[in-house]
C-alpha cells in the first residue's frame, strides 16, 4: 500500500473519531492521497488553491480556534516556501498544526531541482520548539498519526507518498521520542532516516559478510532527538555513519554530530546530498548519482571502523 | 450596548493617551499606526464585539486579529481598560519579561487572540478562523484589522481570495488606511487605489468611510453585518497615522516607529485631556 494511502485512510479514521481535525490542501491532493477525503468531509476537507502562505497561516487561525489542521503540499513547498508563515503564524505561537510535506529530496524524482526539498530538515529542524519526524514505512506512519494529533504543538512530518518496504513488525509500537534501534552490533552505529533507512539495513548485510557487526538505528525524529540512543550506541561501536535523503547540513548529520560533538565524540562519516541542489531522474538513477547507496554507507562504515582504529584511545568522554 | 458620540470621543481620548503614556515610558514605539486605529478598536470593543474580561477565552466569542501587529500598544490600552488585566501593566510594555510586547501575542496576553507581527499573516488567520466558526456554528463575527502598507503583501490577497471564495460573511475586515509606510508615502512606495476597487474586485462587499469618525464605524459594521450577500466585508477607514497628538501627526512618515520624550509625552497628554 502507497504511503499516501496509508496517511489518506488513517486520517480518514481519525477525522471520524475527532471533529476537530481538519486538512488544508494546496492543490496537491491528488498527489497526497487527501482527495478522498473531499466526499466524505466536505467541511473538513479543504483546498485554498496554489497558495501556501495562506494554507499555512489559515491553519493557524484554525488552530487558534480549537482545530487540528494537517497541512500538505510537496516538501519545498510545504516548508521552505512557507517558512516565516510556519514559524510566526504556527510555531511562535504554538499552535497545533501539522505540516506534511512529500515526496522530501529525491524522492521528487521526475520533478527535479525545483520540487526536490534538500534543506527542509535544516530549515524546520532551527525552528524552535517545532518536531521534526520521518516515517520508515507504512507501519511507523499508521501508528505514528494518532501521536501526532495528540501532540500539541507544531510538528512537521517527511512523508515518502510512494510505496515503501515494511521495516517494522505489525505490533511495532511507536514513540515520538525513542529512535527505532533496528539491528544491534558492536563495531559500527548506522544512524539513517525515510528511505535510507532500507539502504542501511543493506549495507549492514554486506558488511557482515565482512565480518563487520553494524548496530542499525532508524531516527524517525530529527527533533527532539533520542540523544540517548544515540550515545549508547557509540559508546558501544566507537563510530557513526549518518545517512540520510538531505543536504548533509542541516539534517540528521548536523544533529548527530551536534549531539556526539558535545557529549562523545568519535569519527564520523557521512551519506546524504553533498550540499548541491537536485536533478530530474528516477528514484533508483538518483540514488546512484548522489551516492545514497546501501554501497556508500558500507565504505563509509570501513572508513569510520579505520578512523576509530587509528586513534590512540578511541572516543573519550568529553 | 449602543454607544453616543460624545461617549466614543471620550473613550478614544482616553484610550489614546494611556497608548501614548505607556510607550512614552520607554521612550519609543510604533505611535503613529497605534493612533490612527484607536477609533476603529474604540468602537468594536465598546459597543459591538461580544467579548468577556472575566472570560479571555470564552467560546462562541467574537474575535479580533490585529494583523498590524504593531499597533499592539493601542490594543492593550483597550483590554487594560476593559479590565482585562490592571492598567499598571502597560508600564512593562515592551520590558523583558512582559506580557505586553510590541507585536501581538496570543500567549502572553489576555484578550489578544491572534499572535501576529510578520505582516501579511494576519488576514489568512482570521480567514482559518471564520472557517472555524462555521464549522462549529457558534455565530461569531472575526474581525480584522490590516494595514495599508501590509496589503502589499502577496498573502493579503491570497486570504481576500479564499474568503470571498467561501462566502464567509461572519468576516469583517478593515485597513487602516493612513496612507504612510516605513519609507514613505503608500501611493508613491507601491501604489495601492483604487484600494476599494481591489477588493470589490475580490468579491468583498466594500465600505469606505472616514476611519476617526466612529458613528460612520458602528454604521459601516452594522451594514456589514446585515448586507447578506453572503460576502466577507471590507471596510476601508481612512485615517491619519498619528492621529489626536499634533506633533506626532507632523512628524508624518517618521511616526511610523519614532521616540518620544518625557517632555513630548507631556505635551501630546495635554493635548489629549
Amino acid at each position: 500500500m502507497e504511503m499516501r494511502a496509508i496517511f489518506a485512510a488513517e486520517l480518514d479514521r481519525l477525522m471520524a473519531q475527532d471533529e476537530r481535525i481538519v486538512v488544508i490542501d494546496a492543490d496537491l491532493a491528488k498527489a497526497n492521497g487527501t482527495l478522498s477525503l473531499r466526499q466524505k468531509y466536505p467541511e473538513r476537507a479543504l483546498d485554498v488553491g496554489v497558495a501556501e502562505q495562506n494554507m499555512a497561516s489559515i491553519a493557524a487561525g484554525l488552530a487558534a480556534y480549537g482545530f487540528i489542521p494537517f497541512i500538505t503540499s510537496f516538501c519545498p513547498f510545504a516548508t521552505r516556501r512557507i517558512c516565516d508563515q510556519i514559524a510566526i503564524s504556527i510555531a511562535y505561537a504554538q499552535r497545533s498544526v501539522k505540516i506534511v510535506g512529500s515526496d522530501p529530496g529525491i524522492a521528487a524524482e521526475l520533478n527535479g531541482g525545483t520540487h526536490m526539498g534538500v534543506e527542509d530538515l535544516g530549515i524546520m529542524r532551527s525552528i524552535p520548539s517545532m518536531v521534526v519526524f520521518e516515517p520508515v514505512d507504512g507501519v511507523q506512519l499508521r501508528k505514528a498519526l494518532p501521536h501526532l494529533v495528540a501532540y500539541d504543538g507544531p510538528v512537521y512530518m517527511r512523508l515518502f507518498r510512494k510505496e515503501r518496504p515494511q521495516l517494522l513488525p505489525d505490533h511495532y509500537q511507536f514513540s515520538f521520542f525513542k529512535a527505532d534501534v533496528l539491528a544491534e552490533g558492536g563495531d559500527v552505529t548506522i544512524a539513517a532516516s525515510g528511505i535510507m533507512v532500507e539502504e542501511a539495513l543493506k549495507a549492514r548485510a554486506v558488511l557482515q559478510r565482512q565480518g563487520i557487526e553494524a548496530e542499525v538505528i532508524n531516527v524517525h525524529t530529527l527533533k527532539p532527538l533520542d540523544v540517548q540512543t544515540i550515545l549508547d550506541s557509540v559508546r558501544k561501536t566507537g563510530c557513526i555513519v549518518t545517512a540520510e535523503n538531505h543536504n548533509i547540513m542541516g539534517g540528521l548529520r548536523s544533529a548527530v554530530a551536534e549531539v556526539i560533538g558535545e557529549h562523545f565524540p568519535v569519527p564520523l562519516r557521512s551519506v546524504g546530498i553533498q550540499d548541491v541542489f537536485g536533478q530530474v531522474g528516477r528514484l533508483e538513477e538518483l540514488k546512484e548519482v548522489f551516492g545514497l547507496t546501501a554501497e556508500n554507507i558500507a565504505a563509509k562504515a570501513r572508513e569510520a571502523i579505520a578512523a576509530k582504529e587509528s586513534l590512540p584511545t578511541g572516543g573519550e568522554e568529553a | 450596548m449602543l454607544q453616543d458620540r460624545e461617549f466614543f470621543t471620550a473613550k478614544s481620548r482616553e484610550i489614546r493617551r494611556l497608548t501614548v503614556a505607556s510607550i512614552g515610558d520607554l521612550g519609543v514605539g510604533h505611535l503613529g499606526g497605534c493612533l490612527s486605529v484607536v477609533d476603529v478598536l474604540t468602537v468594536l470593543y465598546y459597543a459591538v464585539m461580544n467579548v468577556d474580561p472575566k472570560n479571555p477565552q470564552m467560546e462562541g466569542r467574537d474575535r479580533l486579529v490585529l494583523s498590524k501587529g504593531h499597533a499592539g500598544p493601542a490594543l492593550y490600552a483597550i483590554l487594560a481598560d476593559k479590565g482585562y488585566f490592571p492598567k499598571e501593566e502597560l508600564f512593562t510594555l515592551n520590558r523583558v519579561g512582559t506580557s505586553l510586547p510590541s507585536h501581538c501575542d496570543m500567549l502572553r496576553t489576555p484578550g489578544v487572540d491572534m499572535t501576529t507581527g510578520a505582516l501579511g499573516q494576519g488576514l489568512s488567520c482570521a480567514v482559518g478562523m471564520a472557517l472555524g466558526s462555521k464549522l462549529k456554528r457558534d455565530g461569531a463575527t472575526i474581525y480584522a484589522i490590516i494595514g495599508d502598507g501590509e496589503s502589499q503583501e502577496g498573502q493579503i490577497w491570497e486570504a481576500a481570495m479564499y474568503a470571498s471564495h467561501k462566502g464567509l460573511d461572519d468576516l469583517i475586515a478593515f485597513t487602516d488606511c493612513n496612507k504612510l509606510q516605513i519609507d514613505g508615502a503608500t501611493e508613491e512606495i507601491n501604489g495601492l487605489e483604487d484600494l476599494a476597487a481591489k477588493w470589490e474586485s475580490f468579491g468583498w462587499f466594500v465600505q469606505r468611510i472616514d476611519g476617526h469618525d466612529h458613528l460612520a464605524i458602528l454604521e459601516a459594521i452594522t451594514k456589514a453585518k446585515g448586507h447578506g450577500q453572503g460576502k466577507p466585508s471590507m471596510i476601508i477607514l481612512d485615517t491619519v497615522k498619528g492621529r489626536g497628538v499634533s506633533f506626532i501627526e507632523q512628524a508624518g512618515v517618521n511616526n511610523h516607529n519614532m521616540p518620544i520624550t518625557p517632555e513630548q509625552v507631556q505635551m501630546a497628554l495635554a493635548e489629549l485631556s
